[in-house]
């Protein structure tokens, strides 16, 4: 029997309720030692039921109906819990999402590693700390952080923790349930090249779960795609990036924004994934399939081999159907370039936002966090511009700062040409329509005791009481209609919606007082791809229609490459590089944009950076030397000021 | 840590102030001395005379605010709320209406009380910790539901049938205790052990129900998830992970009420006729005692903050997260 | 007949009204009905509300007080009884005025203790007397009495029945198809078979025995039942605008009002609560005292002491509320949805009653049904340190307060006790239950599953 865990036709239900609900429905998987497997799919499809039914770790009321897991030709699931033990966490380990949430808060690192090491290879005492010590090096974190509590460490760092906590056991196959999601950029590809290195060079197997395409592409040699319960296409990696053959996956690809895209619409999958409850015939992918025909819908859908270890789960799909398009090409809705108007419509001048950090006996202010430190940005009417950087370098305090949702310590806001920081009262209240502000989090944007009606009239009755309630009404139903929303949605409340329609909802909200400029603060993390092309074609034709200015703050690149007119990059609460989209993408000057743009997975890993310090911020020179591949002396001690470039681009860098 | 615990400190004298203000208020603003006065005498033989030898015995004749015959700081310092309020901030509690020293009192009152409370404090802290544990270990079944609702019916019943019921028990039926009473020294255990018995008994049922509510919410955090996958038993989770945290919130929160035993428990001593300050409490309440009720008042106060700091210096010291600043 | 409105009276039908509105609010708003749907699937719960409905009807029952006419005077004029009864004391009917002479056992015909009785032809005799209303109607007390019992029993259980099958067609449109109609049919049957036997032979027997003075304890402790559901329910009434009030404001507008909530909250807790209780209590009580124009009959000046004592708890014990909504409130405020609306500009006044309260809600919900238990039990001990309600008027703690030297006697004197603790028990018990429910449904921290 070969080496490697082995799933065979898993099926996990939901107990409780009528008919029991099948988030996982037959899935059948090979991992073996040495491989990596990447089991790849949007949220709710069962991809993180399918690992934790492996590990034995189901929640309560979810339970294995059918199928089996081996593990080096053992089956786990009829092995008594005491010797299930000693696989989970040894042979079998697994890694989670939440770096932050997964260690115990008041052990040490220590404390967790030696206890798994106590657990699996029976190390105490000596042993123990020198085979920690081991792991840590192994895992690349300084010896020292042994006796950090998890508080003290980033969330990178964290994370590193965690895997060699799982290490301990010296698996034969990790397992990682979307272990980079919750991580920058720059920390994802140190952490994804640490794993890589590990499974290779212990010959472990590693089973990836994400559902981020690229990641998948730069880790895995197989790769399943998984559909609602099901795995739709089990392929080698170059099969797969090369020939997808299921639909569902081939629209995957279609939808992902990228700067190629540019200028045009995206694919878009019609419809939503089918509820865990419907019961199905046929294919499941078929309400949604551009190839569908009757038989789709009538007759379960096996999966096929239809090259060599390639296997497929449709009846129509076919070798020679390579590389076309599933979707119809929706690139006639090109726009041609009105964009440049000359206007700029917001403009920040020096905008600051300092927080006191209070100190000793009598809470004097010792210094402060400059989150936002002196930021110049304008934004044209019609225009988008991207504010690009990692979590917690101020891009949302920028925003709420522009929004005088918190008062700025310093500079100006400048809205059509008025200082909107001076106003107060009523004729603040007067502004506050032409700039609005869509969030991130779909489920906290949106009030839920309030029905969806109430919510986007509640701007029209704040912004322009003088319209009485049947106006009103109607506005808000047109503009229910113009985001794509049921006329019914008027009378419901916001949990009646999935994710994507909620963002539509909160579009609507802030369209309906008909602003100039629209905020968007990362609108599309949180939403599976395709959900995101739906959203990002609205956001595209909004501004066609309406001359809308965008604000588009987002990590992800692609999206920044597929719709920014101009890219400003954020670092540590400065703007780094300003310029033309399509140019600082393509060239970029500063090297925080290059590591940025470097670190982006779907490009073979090519060069990782190294991981930063995260050292405080020097009190001169600039913030980036930490980090930075080419400091030079100078930049330790004098920061570099952000300055015109030709071709109206800006940066900030000495070289 | 030192410069926050002074702060703490300094922040604790405003609220002090605060509670000094709140009680004179209501014992000399609502109620005026001579109305406290003619309620002790009686409603039957009140002659302004006696209210006012009763006052002037007791210090109460002297204006509330401002004397404007004395001289100098006397104007302030002979003044009922300089005499009755402020001088609580020197620990002076001056005298009870039965003519005794009451800081004295509370000397060596606090002995008794501490006799009963900090045993059914400790063990029953240790009681419900396990009873919680044991809930949890068993989770998910018929142990767990069965205990849940015996802790339920527990915290229903009044706290003043656990004594009666005691009492009755095993003083009267089964003669194993005295009823009341106390003596110092080595007998006090005699009469100690079934007041704190009581004292456990009736606190187990909201307690461990509160300490599992506790470790339940510990238990369905992602770390005890992490835990599972490393290996580990279910008891090495239980008392490495969620014990070690769970035990977070209820070691502080045992913190800020420790320096309170010191008040006694009202009830039990006065059942059990302990000589502590809880039944001194009640005495003074039932007799009217103001002097008495006041100092104690302050007392808690006082102790209450204690309590505060305490806390927050324990969080430090249990939780590593936690710096004080 | 004359209506008397006491205080407490008015409140009580205050908070009702304000209770059936809110659930008129719940039946509209869907949000609002789907946890209040999980407590009614959960038969625990089902049955706990049912028995607190029940108490509640008694205190409603109660709180209907009215003076009788005295027989019309020479001069014609009327004149009112200087005692106030309620609609209770009419209903229990012969109970309040079938007054033995002092303590006798439940289901007892004579007497607990030996008297010296002057027999018709001179003689005197210690002996047990018979009880002027306990068992009066049987001829041989010895051998008809068990019979008596067991034949009334069978009638009041055959009533309860008759009674419960009444109902239960009567509110067949109420309960319809509910997951729960079977704890509902069981929990009603107990409650009318109870009553059933209380009501056959309370009319002939002392069911719990009589007190001190010979008052049928049942009918004590039925009068109880509403001091403490009052108690319960008026001192929340009491403290909702001010924890709400303070406490959301604090964590809304943060700064200066933040700070001088927090002071005033931590200077309200650091005074140990009986005492602070204890000072107040005193206080009003000599206020009382010298404004003897306050009332005008003995009930109404211990309904004023109650209310007081309501007051008094409720400005203690706002404190914790007000703590957790500050809290919540400062979770709440930084929720996306309010910074947009704060980006419309839309006034703090409406976001405070559009955005924040309908999400803070469910706390204040939860602590009221969790609180009330606590006050029934807070109740009897304050009454037990003489700071609780008027000596007069019939409560727990009271009971308890009278009955608790009386276990020193032999053979002990258990009955009012008994009846105090059982009472209790089941009120506290299953407002305990339906709290917990009530906590599992709306807060989402407290799911039960690991």
């Amino acid at each position: 029997m070969s080496k490697g865990l082995r799933l065979d036709n898993l099926r996990v239900a939901l107990e409780g309720g009528s008919h029991p609900l099948i988030p996982v429905d037959g899935v059948s998987l090979d991992v073996p030692a040495g491989q990596c497997v990447a089991l790849l799919g949007e949220s709710g499809c069962g991809k993180s039921l399918t690992a934790l039914a492996m590990m034995r770790l189901l929640p309560e009321g979810v339970k294995v109906v059918r199928g089996d897991v081996s593990l080096d030709g053992e089956s786990l699931l009829d092995l008594p819990e005491r010797d299930m033990r000693h696989v989970r966490g040894g042979r079998l380990a697994m890694i989670f999402q939440e770096p932050m949430t997964s260690l115990n808060p008041v052990l040490t690192v220590a404390d967790q590693i030696r206890e798994s090491l106590a657990a699996h290879r029976g190390l105490t005492g000596r042993s123990a700390d020198t085979e920690a010590g081991r792991l840590m090096a192994a895992v690349g974190l300084p010896i020292e952080r042994l006796s950090s509590y998890p508080f003290q460490l980033s969330g990178g760092q964290r994370q590193r923790a965690l895997i060699a906590m799982m290490l301990a056991g010296d698996p034969t196959v990790l397992v990682a349930d979307e272990p980079t999601t919750a991580l920058d950029v720059t920390v994802q590809a140190q952490i994804l090249r640490l794993l890589k290195t590990l499974q290779q060079e212990r010959g472990m197997g590693l089973l990836l779960i994400t559902h981020d395409l690229d990641v998948a592409r730069d880790m895995a040699d197989r790769v399943a795609v998984m559909y609602a319960g099901q795995i739709v296409e089990w392929a080698s990696r170059a099969q797969l990036y090369g020939a997808a053959l299921h639909p569902y996956t081939r629209c995957l690809f279609q939808v992902l924004p990228s700067i190629d895209r540019r200028g045009g619409r995206l694919a878009q999958i019609p419809g939503m994934v089918p509820a865990p409850g419907t019961a199905l015939v046929g294919c499941r992918f078929a309400g949604r399939c551009p190839d569908v025909v009757e038989r789709c819908r009538s007759e379960p859908q096996a999966l096929r081999e239809l090259a060599p270890g390639h296997w497929v789960r449709c009846g129509q799909a076919e070798p020679g159907r390579l590389a076309s398009d599933a979707l119809p090409d929706a690139r006639d809705a090109s726009s041609g370039d009105v964009k440049a108007t000359p206007s700029p419509i917001l403009e920040l001048r020096n905008l600051a936002v300092h927080f006191p950090i209070r100190k000793g006996l009598f809470q004097r202010v010792a210094g402060y966090t400059k989150a936002v430190d002196g930021v110049s940005l304008d934004i044209r009417a019609g225009q988008t511009v991207a504010l690009v950087g990692e979590s917690g370098c101020g891009k949302t305090t920028l925003a709420r700062a522009a929004l005088r949702l918190i008062e700025p310590t310093g500079g100006q806001v400048l809205l059509a040409g008025e200082d909107i920081g001076r106003l107060e009262g009523e004729a603040l209240r007067q502004k506050r329509g032409d700039m609005q502000i869509v969030f991130q989090d779909p489920f906290s944007s949106l009030n839920p005791r309030m029905r969806v009606g109430e919510i986007i009239a509640e701007g029209l009755a704040a912004l322009r009481p003088e319209l009485d309630k049947a106006v009103r009404a109607t506005r808000v139903t047109e503009v229910l209609e113009r985001v794509g929303l049921p006329a019914d949605a008027f009378g419901r409340y916001p949990h009646e919606f999935s994710g994507g329609q909620r963002q539509r909802i909160a579009i609507a909200r802030a369209l309906v007082v008909e602003p100039k400029l629209l905020i968007c603060d990362e609108p599309t993390s949180a939403l599976d791809v395709s959900v995101q092309a739906q959203i990002l074609n609205l956001l595209a034709d909004l501004q066609q229609e309406r001359g809308l200015a965008y604000l588009f703050i987002t990590h992800n690149l692609a999206v920044v490459g597929y719709l920014a007119d101009r890219v400003a990059v954020m670092y540590r609460g400065r703007i780094v590089e300003e310029g033309e989209a399509a140019a600082l993408l393509n060239a970029p000057a500063h090297p925080y944009t290059r590591m940025l743009l470097e670190s982006a997975p779907g490009k073979g890993m090519t060069k990782v950076p190294e991981p930063g310090t995260r050292a405080r911020i020097p009190s001169d020179g600039c913030a980036f030397a930490d980090r930075c591949p080419m400091v030079m002396p100078l930049c330790r001690t004098v920061a570099p000021e952000l300055k015109e470039r030709e071709g109206g681009s800006r940066l900030s860098c000495h070289l | 840590m030192i410069a926050y615990l002074i702060r703490r400190l300094l922040y604790a004298l405003p609220i002090l102030l605060g509670v000094n203000l709140l009680t004179f208020a209501l014992f000399f603003l609502v109620n005026t001395p001579d109305d406290m006065a003619r309620l002790h005498l009686g409603v039957k033989r009140v002659t302004p005379d006696a209210v006012e030898k009763w006052k002037a015995a007791r210090g109460y004749d002297k204006p509330l605010f401002v004397n404007a015959r004395a001289d100098g700081l006397g104007k302030v310092t002979d003044t009922i709320f300089f005499d009755k309020s402020l001088s609580m901030f020197a620990f002076h509690f001056g005298v009870s209406d039965d003519d005794r020293d009451i800081a004295n009192e509370i000397k060596t009152r606090m002995w008794p009380s501490l006799a009963i409370a900090l045993p059914t404090f400790v063990i029953g802290l240790m009681v419900n910790v396990s009873v919680a544990l044991i809930l949890i270990f068993f989770r998910r079944t018929y142990v767990e539901w069965s205990g849940v609702v015996a802790l339920v019916a527990l915290m229903s019943v009044s706290g003043l049938f656990y004594i009666i019921g005691g009492q009755f028990l095993f003083a009267k039926v089964w003669q194993l205790a005295p009823i009341s009473g106390y003596q110092s020294g080595l007998n006090a255990a005699r009469f100690v052990w079934l007041p704190i018995l009581v004292g456990i008994v009736g606190g187990v049922g909201s307690g461990a129900r509160w300490y599992r509510t506790l470790f339940l919410e510990e238990a369905n955090k992602d770390y005890v998830r992490t835990a599972r996958a490393k290996g580990l038993s279910e008891t090495a989770v239980l008392f490495r992970h969620i014990l070690k945290n769970g035990m977070v919130p209820i070691l502080t929160g045992a913190v800020a009420v420790f320096p309170l035993l010191f008040m006694g428990s009202l009830i039990l001593e006065s059942f059990f006729g302990i000589p502590g300050l809880g039944s001194y409490t009640i005495n003074a309440i039932n007799s009217q005692d103001f002097a008495i009720v006041r100092a104690m008042v302050f007392l808690g106060a006082v102790l209450y903050i204690v309590g505060l700091i305490l806390t927050d210096v324990s969080y430090t010291l249990v939780d590593p997260r936690v710096r004080l600043s | 007949m004359r209506p008397v409105l006491l205080w407490t009276d008015g409140l009580i039908f205050l908070l009702v009204a304000g209770l059936i509105a809110f659930v008129v609010l719940v039946r509209r708003h869907e949000h609002l009905r789907a946890p209040w749907r999980k407590v009614a699937a959960n038969p625990v719960a089902v049955a706990a509300a049912i028995v607190l409905l029940f108490f509640t009807a008694i205190a409603i029952l109660d709180s209907v007080h009215f003076r009788l006419a005295l027989p019309a005077g020479p001069s014609g004029a009327v004149h009112y009884s200087p005692e106030v009864k309620s609609v209770l004391d009419v209903l229990s009917g012969p109970l309040a005025e079938q007054q033995e002479k002092s303590y006798s056992a439940p289901f007892a015909t004579h007497l607990f203790s030996r008297e010296t009785v002057t027999l018709p032809d001179g003689r005197q005799l210690r002996t047990y007397p018979r009880l002027r209303y306990g068992g009066a109607s049987l001829h041989d007390p010895e051998r008809g009495r068990s019979g008596d019992i067991l034949m009334r029993t069978a009638e009041g259980l055959a009533g309860g029945a008759l009674v419960w099958l009444m109902l239960w067609l009567g509110l067949k449109p109420v309960y319809g198809k509910a997951a729960s109609r079977r704890t509902i049919a069981n929990t009603l049957l107990a409650l009318c078979l109870i009553s059933g036997f209380l009501v056959a032979l309370a009319t002939h027997y002392h069911v719990f025995g009589t007190d001190k003075v010979g008052q049928d304890v049942l009918y004590i402790t039925l009068k109880s039942i509403r001091t403490g559901v009052l108690i319960g329910a008026l001192t929340t009434l009491v403290t909702l605008p001010l924890s709400i009030g303070l406490g959301v404001s604090a964590g809304y507008f943060g700064g200066r009002v933040d700070d001088a909530v927090q002071y005033l909250y931590t200077t309200l807790n650091a005074i140990p609560g009986v005492l602070l209780i204890a000072a107040a209590v005193l206080i009003m009580q000599t206020q009382l005292e010298s404004h003897p124009g306050w009332f005008e009959t003995g009930t109404e000046r211990a309904d004023l002491r109650l209310l007081f004592l309501c007051l008094i708890l409720g400005m203690t014990s706002w404190t914790g509320l007000a703590r957790l909504l500050r809290g919540e409130t400062l979770k709440v405020r930084e929720l996306d949805y309010v910074m947009a609306a704060r980006a419309f500009g839309v006034s703090d006044v409406r976001i405070l009653l559009r955005h924040i309260l309908p999400n803070i809600q469910h706390i204040v919900l939860i602590s009221v049904v969790m609180d009330f238990s606590g006050l029934v039990l807070a109740e009897a001990v304050l009454s037990y340190i003489g700071v609780g309600v008027d000596p007069t008027m019939s409560s727990f703690g009271n009971m308890i307060n009278g009955a608790r030297l009386e276990l020193a006697r032999e053979p002990v004197v258990w009955w009012q006790l008994a009846a105090a603790f059982v009472f209790m028990f089941v009120l506290v018990l299953s407002a305990n239950l339906f709290a917990d429910s009530v906590q599992d449904a709306m807060d989402p921290r407290s799911r039960r599953n690991a």
